[in-house]
Formats: C-alpha cells, structure tokens, sequence
C-alpha cells in the first residue's frame, strides 16, 4: 500500500491457515459488515489471495486498496467497500 | 453414480491432457510395431526397416509443416521443449546468457529457463501479458534488446487458456534466436511463416501418441546440444528413437490437418456456445481471447467455487474437465497463467474438445452447469 497515511481497517479478517477459495468466500460474506466507504482486511497466507482478492474487487464492483503486512507477518491484502 | 469412463454418457472434455489416438495413428501403429522394432541405427535387415519408417515419418511431418526433413527430429515431449530451447543459448556465439519470455509459457519453458538461469546466475526475463494472456509484441522484442540477451522463447497459444500469441509482429533483436512452444497448437495452428529459430511439438495436440515429441530446428540456426550427447541435433537426444510412435504422430498429423478446416469449424462453434452459457453464469469470468485463439479450449472461473470441487462434481456428472486452481495442483500456487493475467484463480474450469466430441455432449455441459454452479454457491452460502 503506498500513501503516508494509512487508512483505518475497520474489519480484519483473519483466514489464516485457510486455502483458497476460503479467503474470498470469508470476504464475500462479511465485507458488508462495514459501511459503505470502510476497509475491510483479509489476513491470509494463501498465496492464491494476491490474485484472488483483487479479482474478487474487479467482479464484484470493489475497491482494491493493496498489500500490506499483519504484524506477525502475514500478508494482509485491503479494500475499501464501494457499495 | 458417475457414467463410466468411455461410455457415451461421459464426455472426455480435457483433450488437451490427453485424447484418444487418432484412428490413422492406430492404423499406423499396428503395422508399424510390426515392423519398425529395431534400432535403425544398425545395419542389419529389421535395423534398415526401423530407418525406412523413421525417415518416412520425419519426411511426412516435414512435409506436413513446410520444413525439410533434416529440421525435423523426434524426441519426448519435454525433451523437445528443454534442448529446442537451451540449444539456441548454448549455440549462441552472443556473450550473454540472458532469456526473455512471456509470463505465461508451460512449466516445461519455465522449468529450462529457471535451470538455465540458476546456472549461469542469471535473472530471466518476463515479459508481462495482457488481461487475455497475450503478450504486447512491443514490449517483448524491446526485452530482446537488453544487453546480455541470448534467447527469447513465446508461445504459439497458451495451453490454459487459448490465446494466441502475435507473433507475426514481433521484431526481435537481430541477434536473438526465437524458441516456439507450440506443444498445445501443432495441428490446430500454424507455425510462423519465420522469424523463430527452434521450436517443439507434442502430438497430444494432433491426436498422435502422448509420449511423442517434435524438435524442430531451423536450417542455418546456430544450435548445439546444451545437454549430454553429440552436439549436433538427433532423435531420442542420440538415445533409441520411438520408431513406431514416430510414424503413428505423423500420420496423425496428416490425417489431423487434412480434416482441420471441418474439425476446427465445429469445435469453435462449440466453444463458442461454451462460452456464451458461462458468460451467463452469475460471478463467473470467461478468461482468453474470445476469436484469436485455439479451436478447442475455453476457460472460466466460478467465484467463491474450488476448482477440485467443480472438478470432482463435474465428473460425477459425467465430464471431464481440467482445472487451473491452486488446489488441483501439486503445490498450494495458483496458476501462474491466470495470475499473470489476473484473472481469477479459484473456481477454474478448462474444458477442451476433442475431434469427436459431439453437439449433444457440448448441450449436456451447458445444461449441467448452471444448476451445478448455484448448488455449489448455496453449500458455500453465497
């Protein structure tokens, strides 16, 4: 993610230790829990993610933000919910 | 309980993995294990025989493909690819050892290239494609002319997806000798009139045995073996040709081009009819070039689906298809093909048509697959 000022995750979902299509499923389900114009973070080893998150915001009219690090490490990818 | 393998009501749709001989291959086959089963290389009666059907068959691909027979030799279909490949870098009188290639060749392209590189410590180039998998022509010649470059290698088709490559506006740096992978196309597609330097074939995609391969090496090219053995090139790597499986893939060929114009009609307008009823599915992306592209192949990805559960439910069903998702393969990475292109991964389905597959087993996919796709959307609860 470039940018100084990092947005606020308003969810981080954890789908460590999930293969994929889980990530996406996990994404697809809660991503409305937050309003309209929040970022929604999916925490995910799944190496299909990086791929798979982005085409998920294409299909589905989202945006997609970037890549970040959870602190642990894990790839951490984020979107903002459009509608 | 699923149809039976073989059985009318299950329809082989993963061609491009594997189909059944042609019927002049097995034709071919028969007589030729009766007689081609001597090392042509000696000197005595069976030995002359093997020589005859190998020569024979060498002259009829050549034929076939508008080469001369000594730019024509059989290996296995990964040899071909490695020493077609790695032999312009090692002929290359060029002080570099640099490769350039498209982010979507086969793994057997990408394989060589990583060995190569590791070898000689050097970072290879990828060339990015486009959202249907093709290269910019632009950008891949201009790769060629980075100091150090020895090899470019581009596909004629993609194997996962169809698109073709434009190679017929490719300006590469003069210097740089072109590798074809054209082991998903040969028989469906045709080579480049020029431009390439060596290319190889599998006769999978003509419908000829599975275990054949096609090396081709243009005349005048500079070519050494980059593997053990004479440095020149030779059927087998120099080790005992498949005589018989030679001669079969290349009536194979034959019979596969000559009938071409018909077979090719039907399965574009086949896939074609695929691809209308998967652009209709909900959350479901048809990926590759709709028109320039293999006859037989089409590719979409289902969301929120696995692909070794659409796999698996299909054949239960009754058809077999291959998919390009991470969790049918061997390690946990997607493939590189749809990530180069970013498309989605998961939910992949590849379906590929043989010479005979019929209009009915095509209506029965369509017919199937909605149902099957929004079942499984509801067991995922979305």
């Amino acid at each position: 993610m470039t940018g100084d000022e990092q947005e606020p995750v308003a969810l981080e979902l954890d789908c460590r230790g999930m293969l994929c299509p889980l990530p996406v499923i996990e994404l697809g389900r809660r991503h409305v829990e937050v309003p309209v114009g929040a970022v929604v973070a999916v925490v995910t080893e799944d190496p299909a993610a990086r791929t798979d998150v982005p085409a998920w915001c294409r299909m589905r009219g989202q945006e997609y933000l970037g890549e970040d690090s959870a602190a642990d490490g894990v790839a951490r990818y984020l979107v903002r919910r459009v509608g | 309980m699923a149809p039976d393998v073989g059985s009318p009501a299950h329809a082989h749709l993963d061609a491009a993995a594997g189909a059944p001989l042609h019927p002049a291959a097995r034709e071919v086959l028969e007589a030729a294990l009766t007689r081609g089963y001597a090392d042509p290389r000696a000197l005595h009666g069976p030995g002359r025989d093997a020589r005859l059907l190998l020569d024979n068959a060498r002259e009829l691909v050549a034929e076939c493909l508008g080469l001369t027979r000594d730019e024509v030799w059989f290996t296995s279909p990964s040899d071909a690819v490695h020493r077609g490949l790695l032999g312009l870098v090692a002929g290359s009188p060029r002080a570099g050892d640099g490769a350039v290639l498209s982010a979507v060749e086969h793994a057997a392209v990408r394989h060589a290239v990583g060995w190569h590189a590791r070898r000689r410590d050097v970072v290879p180039v990828e060339v990015a494609v486009d959202p249907d998998g093709r290269v910019d022509p632009a950008a891949f010649s201009e790769a060629t002319r980075a100091p150090g470059a020895a090899v470019a290698a581009l596909q004629l088709a993609n194997h996962e997806v169809g698109t073709r490559q434009p190679h017929e506006r490719l300006a590469l740096s003069s210097g740089v000798p072109l590798f074809v992978d054209a082991s998903a196309s040969l028989g469906m597609l045709d080579l480049p009139r020029d431009g390439w330097a060596a290319a190889a074939g599998h006769a999978t995609s003509w419908g000829g045995p599975s275990g054949v391969g096609l090396l081709l090496v243009r005349r005048g090219t500079r070519w050494a073996n980059p593997l053990p053995g004479d440095p020149e090139p030779q059927d087998a790597g120099g080790g005992l040709p498949d005589v018989a499986g030679a001669l079969a893939a290349a009536a194979a060929l034959r019979a596969t081009l000559e009938e071409r114009t018909e077979v090719d009609a039907r399965r574009r307008r086949l896939v074609d009819r695929i691809r209308a009823v998967a652009a209709t599915l909900p959350d479901t992306e048809v990926v590759g070039d709709p028109v320039d592209r293999l006859p037989h192949l089409v590719t979409f990805s289902c969301l929120y689906l696995g692909g070794e559960t659409l796999v698996r439910e299909l054949d239960r069903l009754g058809f077999g298809v291959a998919s390009g998702s991470a969790c049918t393969a061997s390690t946990l990475e997607p493939s590189h093909v749809l990530a180069a292109m970013g498309a989605l991964t998961h939910g992949n389905v590849r379906v590929s048509l043989g010479r005979d597959t019929t209009e009915e087993q095509v209506e029965r996919f369509v017919a199937a697959l909605p149902d099957l796709v929004r079942r499984l959307r509801t067991e995922v609860g979305l």
